[in-house]
């Protein structure tokens, strides 16, 4: 018996062998390599052929020279799979390159901005929301009863000349007016339910002022109403003190000093801790370290009459502030006509 | 209302530093405005004494005078004011003293003459007191002395200057005085109105003055007194320093000190010369309509009879009663008597003869309040001393007429009311001690229900219920002393419907790019008829401008002109959105005024919210775009239907509805208000009415399953005629393919070769599925001819 490795197959298949290695490393691209492939495992390949001579050996010969044969074609194999995966990983490079894209070669998009005062709006909302508010609103345009009478201003009050105010051409002259503050939407809610109320009014209101960097002719507030049994001067000010804490920051402090408004008895005006220099005096707040936000008070015995509630039975006390002085103050907005142009220099920035 | 802390200091010895005194005046509802030390920076300044005068050789407008500075040696200082005279105390700056403003004084020449130091008028010192020229300190006969440092001659040594915004229910906080007593009650000393004695001599007022109310109801008390001997002059300068530092401008001796005793005391007065008053005689009565009479501002005004005036002896208007005093019988430098009013006028007449005669005044701002009532005897006596010590004389007796005063009220205050509404716990000691130093009288219930009786001080005419003097109580325990709590109930918050609508609106439309706006919603009929619209709005009686005079109908026109400014400050293209109400009419024939219907009639406008986006530089498909997307994040069917409303494109405009409800509109601007507001067209516009759109609640939509089984497309083009709206092929479509349909999504418009003149050819994708099994061959293509036969028969089309 011949000695298998000195068969010529043998020697064949090692040629193959020490030449697969660089025949495919020299491939170039996938079509390179599969010429090589088939140059190395085709039907023409030393190893197809050697596979078909197989059958013309001695039984041990065949047993060694067979398994020389797979040995070769799964290395052949490997090769040229750890060559193909080079090629491809190379091929898809070349791919996505073609596919480039500069994500920087544009215009930035844009979304759009909701407008300051709506923003401070929703978040007045969300504050009270979360402190049992609902949120009550009323119409624009009011009659004398509800913007004046029932709030315990009568047509003869001297204090109505606090406020100054639009009348329309509708009912009879002087009796049709656009609401001064948000104050009527409280009459609405209280002729319109039973208490307990707890509510806040945002909205538009009007007052005859010319337009400067610290007033407009409109304008937004904020009102608040809560009317309970056992409700007292201490709740107004520890809600808004809560308030004040929720909305402004923790370290913001409220002060409650007495003042005058016909609809609220005792009446106090609403005072925040300077939100700029924390309470040490700057020129935000005039140098008093407070800046002054709106009023508050008990709602007024003859408030209660005009909706014809029991003031022995019922108690309640009432808020009100402006919101865009007060938004523009901490937004740096230096004049409030600015909030009203729509100019979109200005809405972006919010 | 101003106050000087030294004035106070006349009432109660009020302690402290200035800034905590002015704190406790704060918390005491007396806001300080402003808070100044007064003499700051005036050290330096001391009194000197005018010996001569002298012309400057080489100039016209200043003068050389020598003054005596005290030690005796008269220095030279050139002046270029010319009010004083030989013998004048006047404060000089000598060489080497600094002014409040920082200016040093030096030896210098002027026009060739030596100035050692300089004669400084009120303005230069900060002591404005309204006076041009060099201040005068008096002539010798006061008190003040040349060498004596200006501070000490003008009673300024460490004074403070308070501005206070005084509350329209605090009458009494009008007057130094009653500001004292509210200071001194918190502080815890003693408060007393000093009563001045003071001697008469001469003929009684009685028989030389008459006074009568003709009407009770205007005047409630009249009383006059009668001064003789009278110099009309400069006032001495203490008194013209405090009036001018209150921001009363002197004027001379008797006015300044009708005008003290106001501040002092809150009595308003007046003084009249009682030579050119005739009859002698004051007569109080309502104004005549179309009564004349000039007032001492040189006004001729014409009065109404909601006027009340004092009349003479001849029933000649000669005063506007609480508001202002007449030029005839002015006082003037030839006055010797004069007779002086203290009266109490109603309130509420004061206020609105003020309002209506445009004329405020510093007596009218306290009448229109309250004054009290029970002051007039101790004002006229003040008045008599303060004037005695410029030479007058009082004469005997003070006449008085009485009218209608209300009384002063006793209150029944319940201690368990007073902690209900203030949440403390006070008992009867407490608010007897709160309130009894500012003269509340508080005495025990006799019905033995532990409540007080309080009886309301004459000065506080704005106190009359339980509640106003809770308010007392609450003011004088001080707010800050109430410990806040919040109240007990938990009760459960939240936005309606409506406000999250609102939210979600302008969510999307924010996603989408635009930017809120708000633009005002006041116009000018201008507005509206440029932007095409009706001029058909609430009409406002008295706008502030002509372009403000109209409630908008629309969003258009405000966001119109927001475009406008943006494309004027080169941003022509822009999207922006609101949301917000308009004014409509109230509906209903007219209703003149005085017309017993209008009562009843329903007379404020509807005030539907609108939301709106404008797309300037767009076309009408990026508005439907924009409605597109803002009904299916709301879940609201809506459909177009082809319209030229008011302002609109009128071949590129749709109407919104959703079912048979108009709910808004979607297009473009017509062309022709695009240019007319000169923006670069298209603007692309959308509108939708919030209160006629009806939005499900997300809870109450349908769910509908999603198949696992396979789905069949199915294309379909059909050319259309151009006349019929793409959206009735896609309804056709809907309505004749069944329940299989899912989905049906437009992917091919075109026009041109091949199609049929007039016509488009519209390509749709029809998906469907069912969802129990994989549809068949037969049910696809049974669809398909349904679908295909009814849009051929019911729209014209014809399948490609």
């Amino acid at each position: 018996m011949t000695n298998p490795d000195e068969h010529p197959l043998a020697a064949r298949l090692d040629a193959v062998a020490a030449q697969a290695a660089a025949a495919v490393d020299a491939a170039a691209d996938l079509d390179a390599l599969h010429a090589v492939e088939i140059e190395l495992t085709g039907k023409r390949s030393v190893l197809t052929e050697a596979k078909k001579e197989l059958g013309g050996l001695e039984p041990e010969q065949r047993r060694v020279i067979g398994q020389r044969v797979n040995a070769v074609r799964t290395e052949v194999a490997q090769l040229v799979q750890t060559r193909r995966d080079v090629l491809a990983a190379a091929e898809r490079r070349r791919q996505l390159d073609h596919e480039r894209l500069d994500l920087t070669e544009r215009e930035p998009a844009r979304a759009g901005h909701l407008h300051l005062v709506t923003q401070a709006r929703d978040h007045l909302e969300d504050v009270f929301v979360g402190m049992g508010f609902t949120v009550a609103e009323g119409p624009e345009v009011e009659t004398d009863f509800y913007n004046f009478e029932a709030l315990n201003l009568p047509a003869s009050h001297p204090a109505r000349g606090m406020w100054d105010t639009f009348y329309v051409e509708l009912g009879e002259p002087g009796t049709v007016l656009l609401r001064t503050h948000t104050s009527p939407v409280q009459i609405r809610v209280m002729e319109a339910t039973e208490p307990p109320i707890y509510s806040i009014m945002p909205g538009r209101v009007y007052r005859r002022d010319t337009a400067d960097a610290t007033h407009t002719p409109v304008f937004h507030q904020i009102e608040g109403l809560v009317i309970d049994k056992g409700i007292s001067f201490a709740d107004l000010a520890g809600t808004l003190d809560a308030f004040t804490r929720a909305y402004f920051g923790r370290q913001v402090q409220s002060r409650l000093r007495p003042s005058y408004f016909p609809f609220t008895e005792p009446s106090a005006e609403y005072d925040i801790s300077c939100v700029f220099c924390g309470g040490t005096g700057c020129r935000s707040c005039g140098g008093t370290g407070w800046l002054e936000l709106g009023g508050c008070g008990m709602v007024h015995p003859n408030v209660f009459a005009a909706v014809g509630y029991d003031p022995e039975v019922w108690t309640g006390f009432a808020f009100g502030f402006g919101i865009d002085r007060m938004t523009a103050q901490r937004s740096g907005v230096d004049d409030l006509r600015d909030l009203f142009t729509n100019d979109v220099r200005f809405l972006e920035q919010f | 209302m101003k106050v000087l802390l030294s004035w106070l200091r006349e009432f109660a010895p009020i302690e402290g530093d200035p800034a905590f005194i002015g704190d406790q005046m704060s918390d005491l509802g007396m806001a300080v405005e402003s808070m100044d030390v007064l003499g700051v920076g005036l050290g330096d300044i001391v009194v000197a004494r005018v010996a001569a005068l002298r012309s400057h050789p080489d100039a016209d407008r200043i003068q050389i005078v020598d003054v005596d500075a005290g030690d005796g040696e008269l220095r030279q200082v050139c002046c270029g004011a010319f009010n004083m005279a030989v013998g004048d105390l006047v404060p000089l700056a000598p060489v080497g003293a600094t002014l409040p403003d920082g200016m040093e004084i030096s030896r210098r020449k002027m026009r060739g003459q030596w100035s050692e130091g300089m004669l400084c008028a009120a303005g230069e010192l900060g002591l404005d007191d309204g006076s041009d020229g060099i201040m005068i300190l008096g002539n010798g006969t006061t008190t003040v002395v040349p060498g004596q440092a200006l501070t000490e001659a003008l009673g300024l040594d460490g004074d403070v200057l308070y501005d206070l915004e005084i509350n329209p229910n605090r009458p009494d906080a009008m007057s130094v005085a009653g500001v004292a007593r509210d200071l001194a009650a918190r502080l815890g000393v003693p408060f007393a109105l000093p009563d001045p004695e003071v001697a008469t001599t001469g003929e009684a007022a009685e028989g030389r003055v008459r006074v009568e109310i003709v009407d009770p109801d205007l005047c409630g008390r009249f009383c006059a007194v009668v001064l003789d001997g009278i110099a009309v002059g400069p006032s001495p300068a203490w008194l013209a320093q405090r009036l001018g530092a209150v921001g009363m401008r002197p004027v001379n001796n008797i006015v300044d000190i009708s005008n003290y005793v106001m501040w002092e005391l809150g009595a308003p007065n007046h003084a009249y010369d009682l030579d050119r008053l005739s009859g002698g005689t004051l007569r109080a009565r309502w104004a005549r309509p179309g009564e004349v009479i000039e007032t001492l501002d040189g006004v001729e005004r014409t009065l109404s009879p909601g006027d009340g005036v004092i009349a003479d002896g001849d029933d000649a208007a000669v005063g506007i009663a609480g508001v202002m005093g007449g030029a005839s019988t002015e006082i003037s430098a030839e006055t010797t008597t004069v007779v002086v009013e203290f009266a109490w006028w109603d309130p509420m007449t004061i206020a609105r003869s003020s309002r209506a005669l445009s004329l405020r005044s510093e007596a009218s701002s306290r009448f229109e309040r309250g004054c009290d009532p029970a002051i007039a005897g101790l004002a006229a006596r003040r008045f008599a001393e303060l004037a005695m010590a410029v030479g007058a004389s009082l004469a005997p007796g003070m006449v008085e007429a009485t009218g209608s005063v209300a009384v002063t009220p006793t209150v029944r205050v319940r201690p368990d009311r007073v902690n209900a509404l203030l949440g403390t716990s006070l008992d009867t000691v407490d608010i007897t001690g709160a309130i009894g130093p500012i003269g509340f009288g508080c005495t025990a219930a006799t019905d033995g229900s532990g409540g007080l009786d309080v009886t309301v001080p004459t000065w506080r005419p704005d106190t009359s219920t339980e509640t106003d003097v809770i308010e007392e109580v609450a003011r004088h325990i001080g707010y800050s002393t109430i410990a806040a709590r919040r109240p007990a109930r938990a009760t459960t918050g939240g936005l309606d419907q409506r406000q999250q609508l609102r939210r979600r609106v302008r969510g999307v439309l924010v996603g989408l790019g635009a930017c809120e706006a708000m633009p005002t919603p006041l116009l000018s009929a201008d507005d509206l008829a440029v932007a095409g619209l009706p001029v058909d709005a609430v009409t406002i009686t008295n706008p502030l401008a002509a372009e403000e005079s109209l409630l908008r109908t629309s969003l258009r026109p405000g966001l119109l002109r927001s475009v406008a400014h943006n494309t004027s400050h080169r941003n022509p293209s822009v999207r922006l959105f609101e949301v917000g109400r308009v004014f409509v009419m109230p509906t209903g024939s007219p209703l003149l005024p005085g017309s017993p219907e209008l009562a009843s009639a329903p007379v404020l406008p509807n005030e539907p919210e609108m939301c709106a986006a404008i797309l300037s530089g767009e076309a009408a498909p990026a508005a439907v775009t924009v409605l597109d997307v803002l009904a299916d994040a709301l879940g609201v069917d809506v459909e177009l239907v082809a319209a030229e409303p008011a302002g609109m494109h009128p071949t590129r405009s749709a109407e919104i509805r959703q079912g048979d409800t108009t709910v808004g509109l979607v297009g473009e601007v017509d062309p022709a208000v695009v240019d007319a507001m000169g923006l670069e067209g298209p603007v692309a516009w959308m509108e939708l009415n919030l209160d006629a759109l009806t939005v499900p609640d997300a809870t109450e939509r349908g769910y509908r399953s999603v198949s696992r089984f396979p789905s069949a497309d199915v294309d379909l083009a059909f050319e259309l005629g151009e006349h019929i709206p793409a959206a009735e092929l896609r309804r056709a479509i809907i309505h004749s393919a069944g329940d299989l349909l899912v989905d049906v999504q437009l992917f091919d418009v075109y026009r041109g070769a091949g199609v049929a003149q007039g016509t488009r050819s519209l390509a749709h994708r029809l998906r469907l599925q069912a969802l129990d099994r994989t549809l068949t061959d037969g049910e696809v293509g049974a669809v398909r001819q349904a679908v295909v036969d009814h849009v051929v028969a019911e729209l014209g089309a014809t399948l490609r």
